[in-house]
């Protein structure tokens, strides 16, 4: 068993930051939508906190969830956009004829969702506290916690969107764009999990980000950090994320069982 | 492995789609250091029986060896020491040749990498070339950034698809001198699927005829002609294409 490689996830890195870097519309596109979200919902919150003592006791509390939401949702579109990438430029033969293993492959689009995710939400957060005065980094070192929560769950829905592209080929791209939005209901991004149907919520809590939108309300209202909540939206993303990782591996070996990897972009 | 030893063991080998074997029980073997070439119709089965060879592709039955290696179970042990080029896959438009260079030597684990990819660019004449998009090159450009995107880990075994599909007579010589360069220097066991039966009767030490999956007829290109009669390769590709075999061919050929 050879084991996997860093050198060759930083490579497949590489030749994604190399587009990106390459291309300034592509780099202000990333963080373009999460400063338009934020700039709305920020005029939102600062309406509402004449009208809501919800809002006017936590005026953050939209601005928050929207950043977080973006991390979710920037987290998996950076993700599968990596592997888009490759399928439209016809690339993926040359990169599964070298020595490089669909779980690196894997590795360094999380990698490169993570640089994604961060150009994209980064100034948005910046310009949150120059615009309306909140700063999401008040949330504190729970911040991280939140972040992760939701990224791990992006990253595994994204590699499972890779998996099947992989198997579909581009006809299943508009997956990358369209599959979060179907989560977001149940993700209580705005509202809290118990406002859901009483046969939706234990769906909910099956997925990591309800956990992370409440703990982000537990310290935005409650002024405290829920460890548990933390605690099991990690432990549900490491479940996810290894399912995203074994989806992706077996659409490889059905793509090679197929010959579906040649005809990837046509 | 010592010289004419096999480099590639195909045995058996069959891909089937459904009800339709897209190859159908073919073996041959590739000795170290020669040229072989796969010839057949659109449809034979080549680029099939390619993919399988670099394990894209995991055969219904039968095996493939290369160096010594199963590639539909142990292809990760011997990737690092082949390549391959095919007019139907590309390199990343957006990235210059030499970060597409950059990228794929650094996934084969080439050492001294700015150097080799220097060379490559006096061999190939790409200087004028390196900086620039992949996407934005001629085809006879984007050939030489696919052969040295190809070569960039010096293989032991290349796999070449059709190498110079579309490229004018002037740059498919020169290609075809590249590659017997190449093949002298490094000693490099090459497999080539073509059409254009003038390279491969310069070019290949065996051909392996093949049609609707089969292989059904081989030899040395030389051998093959004599046998059928015939002036040229392509005589001997249309008999076969058109159902005629040595006895036909030969009473024609006569007449």
């Amino acid at each position: 068993m050879i084991g996997l490689s860093l050198g060759r996830v930083v490579a497949l890195m590489a030749r994604y930051w190399y587009v990106l870097k390459g291309s300034i519309p592509r780099l202000l596109d990333i963080a373009y939508w999460p400063t338009v979200q934020m700039v709305v919902w920020g005029f939102m919150s600062v309406y509402l906190r004449e009208q809501s003592g919800l809002i006017s006791g936590a005026f953050g509390i939209l601005l928050a969830a929207v950043l977080l939401w973006d991390v979710l949702f920037r987290g998996q579109l950076g993700l599968a956009l990596c592997f888009l990438e490759d399928v439209w430029s016809r690339n993926l033969a040359n990169l599964f004829v070298s020595p490089l293993r669909p779980a690196e492959m894997g590795l360094a689009m999380i990698g490169m969702s993570l640089v994604r995710t961060l150009i994209g939400v980064v100034p948005a957060s910046v310009l949150a506290i120059w615009f309306f005065g909140f700063s999401v980094y008040s949330l504190g070192l729970a911040l991280v916690g939140f972040f992760f929560t939701l990224i791990m769950f992006g990253w595994a829905i994204g590699l499972a969107v890779a998996g099947l592209i992989l198997r579909w080929g581009a006809g299943a791209e508009n997956l990358a764009w369209g599959v979060m939005f179907a989560i977001m209901p149940l993700a209580a991004v705005y509202y809290p999990v118990a406002v859901l149907p009483g046969w939706l919520q234990p769906i909910a809590w099956a997925m990591p980000p309800a956990y992370a939108f409440e703990g982000m309300r537990a310290v935005l209202i409650g002024h405290h950090v829920d460890a548990g909540l933390m605690v099991r939206g990690l432990a549900l993303d490491a479940l996810y994320l290894a399912l995203g990782f074994l989806a992706f591996v077996r659409c490889f070996e059905l793509a090679r069982r197929r010959g579906l990897i040649l005809q990837q972009g046509e | 492995m010592s010289l004419q030893s096999p480099a590639i063991v195909v045995a058996d080998l069959v891909k089937r789609y459904d009800q339709v074997n897209a190859v159908d029980g073919i073996s041959f073997t590739v000795p170290s250091g020669s040229v072989t070439a796969l010839l057949g119709g659109n449809g034979a089965g080549k680029t099939t029986t390619i993919a399988m060879m670099l394990g894209l592709l995991v055969p219904t039955s039968g095996s493939v060896r290369v160096l010594g290696h199963d590639m539909a179970r142990q292809r990760a042990r011997v990737l690092g020491r082949m390549n391959f080029s095919s007019p139907y896959v590309d390199l990343p438009h957006r990235l210059t040749v030499r970060e597409n260079l950059k990228v794929f030597g650094r996934l084969y684990g080439v050492r001294d990498l700015g150097r080799r990819i220097q060379a490559l660019a006096d061999t190939l004449e790409l200087d004028a070339v390196l900086d620039r998009p992949a996407g934005k090159l001629s085809a006879g450009q984007k050939t030489r950034v696919a052969l040295a995107k190809a070569l960039i880990n010096e293989p032991e075994v290349l796999l070449l698809d059709e190498p110079t599909a579309s490229l004018d007579p002037d740059t498919g010589d020169w290609v075809r001198s590249l590659l017997e360069g190449y093949r002298k220097g490094r000693g490099a066991t090459i497999l080539l699927a073509s059409h254009n039966m003038a390279e491969v009767e310069r070019l290949a030490d065996q051909a392996l005829m093949m049609k609707q999956g089969r292989i059904v007829d081989r030899g040395p290109p030389a051998a093959l002609i004599a046998a059928y009669g015939r002036t040229s390769l392509e005589e001997v590709f249309l008999d076969i294409a058109r159902n005629r075999g040595y006895a036909a061919a030969t009473v024609e050929a006569a007449s």
